[in-house]
């Protein structure tokens, strides 16, 4: 299996992830959006640490999933901070500061 | 198996903040009464001894932790710019805290675990080193952003920092696993031109997503949209915080990158180029606009991450990065002290619930409290760069590099500017000494706390205004100690 | 090339068939042979035997985020530990103490958590007013 395979895979995740993130209304979504193109990432990671022949590639995913994790936690306290506060996850409704 | 004994001693500054985080996270729950004394007391001596401690990196340089980390002059510059920060932050916080009610150990702690992470970009000659140090200066960021949980301006901040912030981080990732995927290391200074064809193409644009995460983490335009409205809805103290140290902590990776790996210079040029410029007139012209001071203070940031940027494509486009460097570094120092006070000052102005955050509300300041109106109307010349203070002198080593670099029209751009940047500095200043004093609310006398942040940041303006000789000679010693290209 | 390919994953491709084919085989028949005669209990949803008491979408409680969150951080926090048992044998006392330093970070948040009464599943009153 050539390495530009998977490497088109994780380009086409990591485009999905951006277009999500852009068009999509929903907090959670977004956010899950931006998780798969972490995992996207991931898997350029792995398939090049493949291709070089090292485990380094492998190793890193590790740091990401943990930081990735880190910043699920701290996605979900803010997001229930806003549902308290305002009952509602559309983005566009969150408008009090001007953009 | 151990590393030896001189790497723990170079990571002394990061092991001191880290433990006084979870020192204080670990008696926060345990304390009730009097508790604020002893929580800012453990904060600011935690992140002073950091200060302190910073002598070891500076007298053991070299690579520590089989080439994780570079301590060289370059990382201990930013180390003592962002441990500053921190430390003034820190002391500038408590009054403000106590005031809406959210003195928490937690608040402080997360400023340490933050000015962690930003002290590990410093010095970061690893691209996944570099990633963990980022992170967790920015998860830290995105909680105390939104630290006034109960104030539905602080969650709106704290939700777009977060999303955009971890948007922008996925980039930066992407672009490190391309140029893993290139040149088969993340050490920086292995990173050589690859020689097959289809690798050079990875390379660029593994370069290129990078460029775009830290474009977003120092507010560069076109990816500055978010700076305002977090900055605004960010607790001020907080804004502080962000606008001065995670800023210089990621422009000092930039750096890093771009005097490190050889492509770089040549490929961000024209993006550093053409940002710089676009930075430089969205800032300065949105804060024209401004009526609320401490938005006009945030586009201003905006305006003067473009100016850094200038000196950023000097750098790029000469062989000779030192000049463009030098001038960085003695910017980033300057804008940290006077962009902190401003802040700060306005933190404490805005009294409860950042109510008073008009320029309306600054009218006649000058007669009821002349001596911090004075430290602020100081602050203000200063970014706007007048000559005496650090600001002109900051922006006039910019100028000499961009010169130096043959970036004539850059420095017209930079020169332009500044005269649209007078409007709205001087308004503020005009309203608080030519307008007739608002009466319907009494300002709140200073607290000693934050006069004394406010006369350390002046005093630093004067200083790095008057005296530039031996901080500048810092900076380009620790321009000179990058490897360069 | 591709013809390695092909036969490398012609083992998963029949697999796939099969059970495609099979299932689809089987909901064809049980539609065609079988009687229908719907009621009200057996279209309810089927949830393990149990009478379903209102709305799946209702909101949940808070506190299931709480611990979701808390879950996820030191959950994923274990991961390091796999690539560590690894190679402990040869990193010996190194990696023993390395990893007793990020045990006892680990530890420092989780008696955090505890005392913030992050874990409690009923707060007493007042470690509620505490909270707020």
């Amino acid at each position: 299996m050539p390495i530009s395979y998977y490497l088109a895979l994780s380009a086409v995740l990591f485009g999905l992830g951006v277009i999500g993130f852009v068009f999509k209304r929903n907090i959670i979504t977004i956010f899950m959006s931006i998780e798969l193109m972490l995992n996207a990432v991931n898997l350029a990671f792995i398939a090049f640490g493949l291709a070089l022949g090292q485990l380094q590639g492998q190793v890193f995913v590790f740091f990401v999933i943990v930081v990735a994790a880190a910043e699920a936690a701290v996605g979900l306290a803010i997001v229930i901070v806003i549902a308290r506060n305002r009952q509602s996850l559309n983005v566009e409704r969150i408008n009090l500061l001007k953009l | 198996m151990f590393p030896p004994r001189q790497d723990v001693l170079r990571l002394m500054p990061e092991i001191i903040l880290s433990l006084s985080g979870i020192l204080l996270m670990l008696i926060e729950p345990f304390l009730s009464g009097a508790r604020r004394t002893l929580i800012v007391t453990l904060a600011a001596l935690g992140s002073g001894l950091a200060l302190v401690s910073t002598i070891y990196p500076a007298t053991l340089p070299g690579t520590a932790f089989s080439g994780l980390l570079r301590i060289d002059g370059f990382s201990v510059f930013v180390h003592v710019v962002v441990e500053a920060v921190a430390f003034l932050v820190i002391i500038g916080s408590a009054d403000y805290l106590d005031r809406e009610k959210i003195q928490h150990g937690e608040y402080y702690a997360l400023v340490l675990f933050a000015t962690v992470g930003m002290c590990v970009m410093a010095g970061a000659a690893e691209l996944m080193t570099a990633f963990v140090g980022l992170e967790t200066s920015s998860i830290s960021t995105y909680i105390l952003a939104g630290y006034r949980r109960d104030v539905p301006r602080s969650n709106e901040s704290a939700m777009k920092y977060f999303l955009l912030g971890s948007f922008a981080t996925a980039f930066f990732l992407y672009g490190i696993a391309l140029l893993y995927g290139a040149t088969g290391t993340t050490q920086l200074a292995r990173m050589t031109f690859p020689t097959t064809p289809g690798r050079e193409r990875l390379l660029d644009l593994g370069l290129g997503l990078m460029l775009v995460g830290l474009a977003f983490k120092i507010a560069a335009a076109p990816f500055q949209l978010w700076t305002p409205d977090v900055y605004e809805g960010a607790p001020t103290p907080v804004t502080a915080l962000m606008a001065s140290g995670p800023k210089a902590a990621a422009f000092a990776l930039l750096l890093r990158i771009l005097a490190t790996v050889g492509a770089a210079g040549t490929f961000w040029f024209w993006a550093l180029w053409v940002s710089a410029a676009l930075t430089m007139f969205v800032g300065n012209l949105a804060a024209i606009a401004q009526s609320n001071v401490k938005r006009m203070l945030a586009y201003s940031s905006i305006s003067h991450a473009g100016y850094i940027l200038v000196a950023l494509a000097a750098a790029a486009a000469s062989d000779q990065v030192e000049l463009g460097v030098a001038a960085v570094l003695y910017y980033l120092a300057v804008y940290a002290l006077m962009k902190l006070g401003a802040f700060i000052f306005v933190s404490q102005l805005g009294g409860e619930s950042e109510r008073h955050m008009e320029i309306d509300d600054f009218r006649g300041l000058a007669v009821r409290q002349p001596v911090a109106a004075a430290c602020f109307a100081l602050f203000l010349l200063s970014l706007l760069g007048l000559p005496v203070t650090s600001g002109f002198l900051g922006k006039f080593y910019i100028f000499n590099a961009a010169l130096a670099s043959r970036l004539i029209w850059l420095a017209v751009l930079l020169a332009i500017n500044t005269v649209i940047a007078a409007f709205y500095y001087l308004r503020v200043i005009v309203v608080m000494y030519m307008r007739q004093p608002n009466q319907t609310w009494p300002p709140a006398p200073m607290p000693w706390a934050v006069t004394f942040v406010l006369s350390i940041a002046a005093a630093g303006t004067f200083y790095l205004g008057l005296f530039p000789g031996r901080v500048m000679a810092l900076a380009t010693q620790a321009a000179l100690s990058l490897p360069g290209r | 090339m591709s013809g390695n390919l092909a036969q490398a994953y012609a083992p998963l491709l029949i697999h796939l068939l099969v059970a495609l084919g099979l299932s689809a085989i089987l909901l064809i028949l049980s539609s065609l042979i079988g009687q229908h005669r719907p009621t009200r209990e057996k279209m309810q949803p089927y949830e393990c035997g149990i009478t379903p008491v209102g709305d799946a979408r209702e909101p949940f409680d808070v506190k299931f985020y709480l611990v979701a969150m808390v879950f996820i951080l030191f959950d994923v926090e274990a991961v390091f530990l796999y690539p560590w048992a690894y190679v402990f044998r040869e990193l010996r006392w190194f990696g023993f103490t390395e990893m007793l330093l990020y045990i006892l970070i680990l530890l420092a948040g989780y008696v955090y958590l505890w005392k913030k009464g992050a874990l409690d599943w009923n707060p007493s009153k007042t470690q509620r007013d505490r909270q707020t």
